[in-house]
Order: structure tokens, then sequence, then C-alpha cells
């Protein structure tokens, strides 16, 4: 196969374009109208940037009303038990329905996708759109629960205290129904573009791995979440009319909600997880200038573990009145879903042997995946033994496990590809001082927050508990301090990103050296992604015969 | 020539097997129907549901393209029905095989003895109700 | 390796559709019809898909609830009236059997044949729903309804739930599925308008037979519905 890619164009050279899709049309209504996938990409980052914001915001105010056992701040008190169970409620939902659900896919794969396809779009631009703004629609009566006094039940929305409590249960859940077609839509919007438009000559083997985890992460869109959105009717009409499904004392089973809740919610994990690995399916080749250590063993997991997630359900369930012999059976069925993780782990390790590894800000983010993630997945493992996850359950220990791997994993990852495609996206380079800071600060502010809360957990702290006794102190004021420090990241990194564009140098088209097609067109791209149809003639990620040189 | 003509017998063909796909689907209604006044015991869901399956092959099959369309389509479906049948399945392994009273934990009724200001003594009627399944129970443990 | 002759700035209708080498009208981002087609036909049975696990997991539910009470629910479906539902269901069998020939005659440029095809499968899913209302009437009139709404007398086993509970599945059920046949009625009679138009010929029947797809999965929700409700003892 040649080594080069070509753009068989026809007609000889094209001239510099001063035009691409951010000003071609100009106008708020040329942006609420577009098509593009790429406008919506950018859409769906400045809308998920925002949530997350917001669900940093409840998750600092969770973390300061747990600073000291008396709940004071500088001796006042200003939270009491009630307002502290909708703090994390609130935390929880807006992150998990708002944020890290549809961060990656709305945003980066939106953008990137097409173009790593040599597409011109997605297969339903127009669906696309709709998509975006189901996300709205959620988003609006998500923030309208939450004028309202927000919830107070956990984002999981347990029964009966779902079906009693005085809280806006009902509008929080019609917005995560709609949040939850805005998932569907958009992964049935990438699967169809994965089958139909791929450039000529790309192969599924030939792909790059990053449209192998976002097409895994579509399927378990498609199957999972329209079981969660039938489980948030059926919570609405139980709640509101009594029909007897859930609630004990009119003849229903608690536990049969959290089957129909956990079959959505536990593959829903991976929905969030096998996009972030996607990135470091991108990320770790590139900064190590070398081809990617068993492709075909990182696809095929990436498809294993989606189908194996909806196995497994049954072990959030453990304690909760399943039976012996289905616990027993979703606790091996766990085991099994552990492997396919650490078959990535192991192939990006061995990718990054003897390469000619460099530390830009992507990197730094990926290294803190790799170290994070690990970290998060092994301790997913004290859940799946029954006998350790009889006293792990319902501890800070789940709440360190599942932020490691959902924070340490998704979201570190998302930011790492949020600045692998920055330059590629707005045409212009953030600073790589600052970047760097902010990733190292990152690092340090999470596991400050975190590792107090594996020892706080595995000593017995109980989560979602107001109350706590005074031995657990020290590592609730430690766990507060690193959610500041975690703070202070995070802004430092957003000035940096948003400084760059208006302060940072243009960035080429190629500033990494990647070698995926999403790097053969301008930084930031035309509207139509290229100028001439792609064609690809070589493998992914061939780092054999390019000529690479640092940024 | 030869082409149109075999172009109109495949169009009438089509329009045929239409028409033999519903005359097969109403004869299994009431094949289905009829069977319903048959008491086979713990056979009657399995061969609704069978007879419904085949129904359901049949419209998914002939009505639907999926035998002449592209075979992703006809996986995609598929996948839809077995993942349907795992949630089911799985769900069903918990709720068949649960033990709600565990023999351990029943004990004889409470009686009250001293009864203050004149109320009757009342036996409570029912044995204690036992914890969730999961936990394991001691021997000879008390309810709380 | 050739590279593709379609020029990426052609958009002579300024709708970002191009026109391929027989003037048919195919989005940008597609080369040629047949790719728009199939990938429609992808995204058409990935949405029936989804549809399969929401009706599923009202179908899960019921059997769960079926398996917690299995004297009332046998009672409870002595109330539902077998004849009404077999009609209904040889109705909805017919009227998938005109949407295919609808979607053939549209293949087979036959427009106006489409047109009459669909117009006798709305007309089907009205009879349905005439049906559907006959059968809610008697059961609003017995106190059969859902939840705590139920007040029916003469139940054997007094005071359990079961048979409410029965009645909450078999309202959503029904309903629910109610409630696609009314929208896909609505879409076939668009179909039907558009299809007498002459909008619809060999090279482009994609939205009757995307439709038509929808509404074979109406059908085959009530296949399955029909016998676990109103048949099995």
């Amino acid at each position: 196969m040649e080594h080069t890619l070509t753009h068989g164009t026809a007609t000889g050279e094209h001239p510099k374009p001063e035009k691409n899709y951010l000003n071609e049309t100009t106008g708020i209504w040329s942006w609420m109208t577009t098509v593009d996938h790429k406008r919506i990409g950018i859409m769906y980052l400045v809308a998920v940037s925002v949530a997350f914001a917001l669900g940093g915001t409840f998750a600092l105010l969770v973390r300061l009303a747990l600073l000291n056992p008396q709940h004071t701040l500088f001796g006042k008190h200003w939270v009491d038990a009630e307002m502290y169970n909708r703090f994390f409620t609130m935390h929880g939902v807006v992150m998990v329905f708002l944020f890290i659900i549809p961060s990656i896919p709305g945003s980066l794969a939106n953008f990137v996708l097409p173009l790593m396809l040599g597409a011109k779009d997605v297969a339903f631009p127009r669906l696309n759109l709709m998509s975006f703004y189901l996300w709205v629609l959620g988003a609006v009566l998500g923030i309208t629960g939450i004028i309202g006094g927000g919830v107070d039940t956990g984002w999981t929305f347990y029964t009966p205290y779902s079906t009693t409590t005085s809280t806006g249960v009902t509008i929080m859940l019609m917005a995560a129904f709609v949040l939850g077609f805005s998932s569907i839509f958009t992964g049935l919007n990438f699967i169809a573009t994965v089958h139909k438009l791929r450039a000529p000559g790309m192969g599924w083997f030939d792909m790059p791995l990053f449209i192998w985890g976002i097409y895994a992460t579509a399927i378990i869109q498609i199957l999972a979440t329209p079981v969660l959105a039938i489980t948030l009717v059926l919570l609405m009409i139980e709640r509101n009319f009594q029909i007897g499904i859930f609630d004990s004392r009119i003849g229903g089973d608690p536990v049969l909600f959290q089957h129909f809740f956990w079959f959505y919610s536990h593959p829903a994990v991976y929905i969030m997880i096998l996009p972030g690995m996607a990135i470091m399916s991108e990320i770790v080749p590139t900064f190590c200038r070398k081809t990617i250590f068993g492709y075909r063993a990182i696809a095929y997991s990436s498809i294993s573990l989606a189908l194996l997630s909806f196995l497994v359900w049954g072990h959030h369930m453990f304690v909760a009145g399943e039976s012996d012999l289905a616990n027993v059976v979703f606790s091996g069925l766990t085991f099994l879903v552990a492997l396919p993780s650490g078959v990535k782990v192991f192939n990006w390790l061995s990718t990054m042997y003897k390469g000619n590894i460099s530390f830009e800000t992507p990197m730094l983010y990926a290294l803190s995946f790799l170290v994070l993630f690990s970290i998060g997945g092994l301790t997913g493992i004290f859940f799946a033994t029954l006998a350790t996850d009889i006293h792990l359950t319902d501890t800070y220990w789940v709440v360190a496990h599942f932020h490691y791997t959902m924070m340490g994993g998704t979201a570190i990852a998302f930011f790492g590809g949020l600045h692998y495609w920055w330059p590629k996206m707005t045409g212009k380079m953030y600073n790589e001082f600052w970047g760097r800071l902010a990733a190292i600060l990152v690092f340090i502010g999470f596991n400050v927050t975190f590792i107090s809360q594996f020892v706080m957990g595995g000593r017995g702290m109980p989560r979602r508990y107001f109350n706590y006794l005074d031995q657990f102190a020290p590592m609730h004021m430690y766990s507060t301090i690193g959610s500041w420090i975690l703070a202070v990241a995070f802004v430092t990194m957003a000035l940096n990103l948003l400084g760059s564009l208006k302060f940072g140098p243009k960035a080429p088209a190629n500033p990494w050296g990647g070698t995926t097609l999403e790097w053969e067109t301008d930084s930031p791209p035309i509207t139509h992604n290229f100028h001439d149809q792609p064609v690809l003639l070589h493998e992914p990620y061939d780092y054999r015969h390019r000529e690479v040189t640092h940024v | 020539m030869s082409t149109h003509h075999a172009h109109v017998t495949d169009e009438k063909a089509e329009a045929r097997s239409y028409l033999l796909t519903l005359l097969a689907l109403l004869f299994l209604t009431v094949i289905t129907v009829g069977a319903s006044y048959i008491d086979f015991g713990q056979g009657n869901v399995v061969i609704a549901l069978a007879i419904a399956t085949m129904k359901a092959t049949l419209v998914a099959l002939f009505f639907m393209h999926l035998a002449h369309d592209k075979p992703v389509n006809g996986l995609i479906a598929v996948a839809g029905f077995i993942f349907l049948g795992l949630f089911l399945m799985f769900d069903l392994l918990d709720i068949t095989t649960r033990r709600d009273a565990i023999p351990q934990n029943l004990h004889a009724p409470v009686v009250q003895t001293a009864t203050p200001a004149g109320a009757p003594a009342v036996p409570t009627a029912a044995p204690a109700a036992a914890p969730p399944a999961g936990t394991a129970p001691a021997p000879g443990a008390k309810k709380e | 390796m050739s590279t593709s002759t379609v020029d990426l700035h052609d958009d002579p209708h300024g709708d970002d559709s191009v026109v391929d080498d027989a003037h048919h009208h195919h989005q940008h981002h597609f080369t040629t019809m047949e790719q728009q087609f199939d990938t429609s036909k992808i995204g058409m049975w990935l949405f029936l898909v989804t549809e399969v696990l929401t009706f599923g997991g009202l179908f899960v539910g019921f059997g769960l609830m079926q398996n917690r009470y299995p004297q009332e629910f046998i009672e409870a479906h002595e109330h539902l009236q077998r004849l009404a539902g077999a009609s209904n269901t040889g109705i909805l069998l017919f009227s998938s059997y005109t949407m295919g020939m609808a979607v053939f005659a549209a293949k087979t440029n036959q427009g106006a044949k489409a047109a009459r095809y669909l117009w006798v499968t709305v007309g089907c899913a009205a009879i349905f729903m005439c049906v559907k209302a006959y059968e809610y009437t008697h059961k609003f009139e017995e106190g059969l309804l859902p939840g705590y709404f139920y007040h029916h007398k003469g139940d054997l086993i007094v005071g359990s739930h079961g048979y409410s509970t029965f009645f909450s599945f078999y309202f959503m059920m029904t309903g629910l599925h109610g409630l696609h046949v009314v929208i896909g009625a609505i879409l076939l009679g668009w179909l039907a308008i558009r299809a007498k138009r002459g909008e619809f010929s060999h090279e482009y029947y994609t939205p009757v037979d995307l439709i038509g797809l929808f509404w074979h999965l109406v059908d085959l929700v009530w296949i399955y519905l029909f016998p676990l409700y109103y048949l099995i003892k």
C-alpha cells in the first residue's frame, strides 16, 4: 500500500480558503438552523460545558456541606440535610444526563467522526440538529425543576421514596426522558453514518479506533435508552396514578424498579466510558508516534464491552433483595465484563512501549486516564464479589469508584480530546504551559478529592449521608480541599482555551502529526469538510514512513 | 422484451407473496384463538407465544422485506429482540428464585398477656415477615 | 482506486441536494440515490428497534406482574372481549397487507393506486380505533380501570391488587399502541396525498417504504399483545 494520502484532485491546486465552517455564514439564525455537524458539535460543546459548570457547582456545594461534622462555614450553619439531599441529587442528575452521556458523542464525535470517515456530514443532518434541540429541551425542563427546588431522591430515583417524596420528581423524569431521546437519535445517526458513509477504500478495519468506540457506544444508546424511557414513564404513572407496579404497599415490587432502572443505567456507564476509551486510542498513538498495538483487539473489545454491558446490571442490587441465584449469576458475569477494559489498557501501554513519547497537554490527560481509570476499574472488582460488596456497597467506596471511572476516565478523556482537536475545531493553538499546568492540577486535585473517599468507604462511611462520625472528619476535609484544587484547575483550563480564541496563534492543519483523515483538511475545516473526496490509501496509525515533527 | 416480461412476472410474484402472507397470518390467528379454548396447562403460554412468533416472523420477512433486504437490517432487528429477551430472562431468573419467607426466620405469633386498661389480648395473626432474601439468616435469629 | 466524480460545490437548487445522472435529487452528503435509500432504511430499522425495546419493557413488566398475580390475571382477562380483540387482529393484519401493496404500487410507478391502498390502510386504522373505543367504554362501565381508579365489584380474591395492576398494564399498553396507530394513520394520510400528487416512483419511494415499516411494527406489537392479554389462561 502507498503511504501517502492523495486528494485525487482532477483540477490541480485549489486556492488557500479564507472561508471555513465558522465564518461561511454568519448570524445566530444560521447557527440555530444549521445542519452542519461541525457547528452542531460546537453548540453541543458549549452546552455540555455549561452543564459541567453547573454540575460542578453542585459538587462544590456537596463537598462544602461536608467540610466539617458541624456543617458550618466560618462558624455559621448554612445547610441542612434536606438541602444537602437536593445538592447531591442535582449534582448527579446534571452530571449524568446533561454532561457525561451527551458530552463526547454530541460534541467531539459529532465534529470529528465524519471527518475521520472522509464524509461530508453524518447520515441524517437534520436529525442531528433535532438531537441537539432535544438536549436543550431536556436542559430547560431540568433547570426548571432545579429552580423549583430540585429533587432529593438521589439520581437513581429509587422507589418507594421517589413515588412519595414531595419534591418535583415528575419534571426531572420528563427532563431525563427527553434527554434519552436526544441520546438515542445521536446513536442512530452514528450507526448509519459508519455503515454507509465511509470514504472509498475504507473498510471496517481501516477505520480509526475512535470510530469503533463511538459505534459501540451507539449500539448501547439504541438498545438500552428506550428501556430508560419506559422506566421513567412507569415511574411517573406510578407516582401520579398509583398503578401498583413498584410500591409494595399496593402490591408492587420496588426491586422491579431497580431492574428496569439498571438495565439502562449499567449499559449507560459504558455509553460514558467507551467514547473516552475511543479518544485514548487516538491520542496515544499520535503522541507516541507509533502504530497502535493490537488494533483488532481494541476494536473487538469495544464491541464486546458494549454487548457484555447488558448482562451485569444486577450487581447494583446485590443487597436490594435480589435472589441468591441471580446474585451469583450477575457476579460471575461482572467479572467477565472487566476483561475487555483490561485488554485496552494493556494495548495502550504496549503502544507506548518504545514509542517516541512527548508530553503535550492531550498526552498528559491520556496518561492521567491510564492511571485513574485503572484504579477505578480495579476498585470496581470489589463490587463484583458478593462478599466484599455487602460491606462496600452504598459507602464512599462506590462514590470513589465511579468518580475514578467516570471523571478520571471519561471526563479526563473528554478534556484530552478537547485539547487534541481544539486546533482543528477553532483554528487556534492554546498556550501549552497553562494547558499542562491545568492538566497536572486536575490530576492532583482529583486524587486529593477521591483517594480520601476510598479510605472513608473502606472504613464504613455511607454515601449520601449528611451527618458523619467524627472519625471521618479529616478525610472529609481533605476531600473538600481537593474539590477546591479541581475548581482552580478547571478555571485555568477554561481560561486557557477561551483565551486562545482571541490570543492564540493560528493552528496548522496537522499540529500533532496525526495520521487520521481529519488532519488532512484545514484547521478549521471548510463547510463541506474536504475540498475533494478523500480516498484512503494507508492503514490507520501508520507511522512507519511519516515525517513528524513536534509542535 | 424478455426482461420486461420477467420484470412483470417478478412484480406479480411479489404481489402474490403479500397475499399469501396475509392468508397465512389470518390462518394462524384462527389457530391461536381456537387454541385458547383448550387448556394445555403450562403449555398455554408457550403455544400462544410460539404462534405469535411465527406470525411476527412472517410479517418481518415478507411484509417488512427482511428476506430480500441487505442483511444488516435483519441483524439490527434480531439484535433488538435478543436483548429484550435477555432483559426478560434475567428478571425472571431473579423473580422466580426469590425466597421471600425464609423458614428459619418464621416464628410463632406473639400473644399479649398483660393488657392495660381492659383492652382485649390480640395475638398477631400472621407469622413475622422475613428479612429480604440475600442476607444470610443466622440460625435461631430473632426478628428485630 | 478512483475518486468520486461528484463535484462537491455543485448545488444547483440551493437546497443542498445534488442531481445525479438520472436527474433525481439526493442530499449532498450522499453520492447516489441508492446509498441514501439504504442509509434511510438502516436508520428506520434502528428506530424500530428502539420501539421494540420500549414496548418490550412494558411486556416484561406485564410478564413479571403476571408471575406475581397468576390467579388475578387469569380472572381479570376474562373481562376482555375476545371477539373484539380477534377482529382488531384481523383488521391490523389486513392493513399490513394493504400497506405492503401500497409500497409495491409506489415502487412500480402507480401513484394513484398507492394512494388508494394507503387510504384503505387509514380506514383500517380508524376501524381499529373504533373497536378499541367500544372496548374501553365497556371497561369504564364495569369499573375496570387502572391503578387507584379500579372499582370493579365481584372479584374472587378480595383486596388483592392484582386486578388493578392487570388493567393498569392493559390500558398502558393498548393506550401506547393506540397512540402509535393514530400517529401512523396521520403519517399514512400525508403519504397518500403525496402519492396522489405523483411524488413517488421507482427511483424514489423511500417515505412510503419507511412509514410502511413503522406500520408493520404497529402490527407486530399487536400480534404479541393480543394473545398475551386476551387469550392466555
